[in-house]
């Protein structure tokens, strides 16, 4: 049963409003007493996850879900989808416009930095048809 | 230390997000790469960088700085400093180079 889930829209090329859907959740974890590594941690991947679909996503959805155990992101968008997963989550690969170098994105670390914050990371694409990626975080005990 | 305190002893010009200006800073980063902010600043620090453009609050917000100083003149433009204002994070602006200013940050004994 999940206790808590909410979805944000990302808009494509949207730059001025990236950012908000995960400032959001951190604030509703940071409501509910969460671990503050945790928090941080999970604020890094929606960040990335935001950006992503604003760069390269077409339009999405941001779905946080919230359990006594876990707490899941799913990202989902209908964008320009990924070829070759393999080399997208290698660090310092990327597709990034000019454009987007220039505002400090485009290193290449976005997905690779998802998967090293999150506890489990899984990522499907197809090209021409979007891409989705789900990520969940442990909550522990203490 | 606190985000006033630095302001006022390097004669920076703070734009936007003044109700933060309360804030204690614990430490520094430099960056202009958004995705190594994102993933190394640590919590209320003062972040220096050349980015101006309003992603900017976003990951200060996220990472819950102490402020953002935009070093060698760069001016932010309105969408920035309203994003400021409304998440309350201070943003200041220097005209000279990060590499100058986080020397005398350092030597003012934020480290």
């Amino acid at each position: 049963m999940t206790a808590f889930k909410k979805s944000f829209n990302i808009k494509k090329r949207d730059f001025v409003r990236a950012g908000e859907a995960s400032i959001k959740i951190q604030n509703i974890l940071k409501l509910l007493n969460m671990d503050q590594k945790l928090i941080r941690r999970i604020a890094i991947c929606g960040y990335e996850g935001e950006m992503n679909v604003v760069m390269h996503g077409g339009d999405g959805i941001l779905t946080v879900e919230i359990d006594i155990e876990k707490i899941m992101l799913d990202i989902e968008d209908n964008g320009v989808g990924i070829e070759d997963i393999e080399l997208a989550m290698q660090k310092g690969y990327s597709t990034a416009t000019e454009e987007h170098r220039e505002m400090g994105f485009g290193a290449g670390m976005g997905l690779p930095n998802m998967k090293a914050n999150s506890d489990d990371f899984k990522i499907e694409s197809e090209k021409g048809k979007g891409t989705h990626v789900h990520m969940e975080f442990i909550v522990s005990a203490d | 230390m606190t985000v006033k305190d630095l302001v006022e002893k390097f004669g920076m010009q703070a734009v936007a997000g003044e109700k933060g200006l309360g804030r204690s800073v614990k430490s520094g980063y430099c960056g202009d790469l958004l995705s190594d902010v994102m993933a190394n600043a640590p919590e209320g620090c003062v972040w220096l960088t050349i980015q101006s453009h309003q992603n900017i609050i976003a990951v200060a917000v996220l990472r819950e700085m102490a402020c953002i100083v935009i070093t060698g003149g760069h001016a932010p433009d309105n969408e920035t400093i309203g994003k400021a204002e409304s998440e309350g994070i201070p943003l200041l602006l220097w005209s000279g180079s990060a590499y100058t200013m986080a020397g005398m940050i350092y030597s003012a004994g934020i480290k």
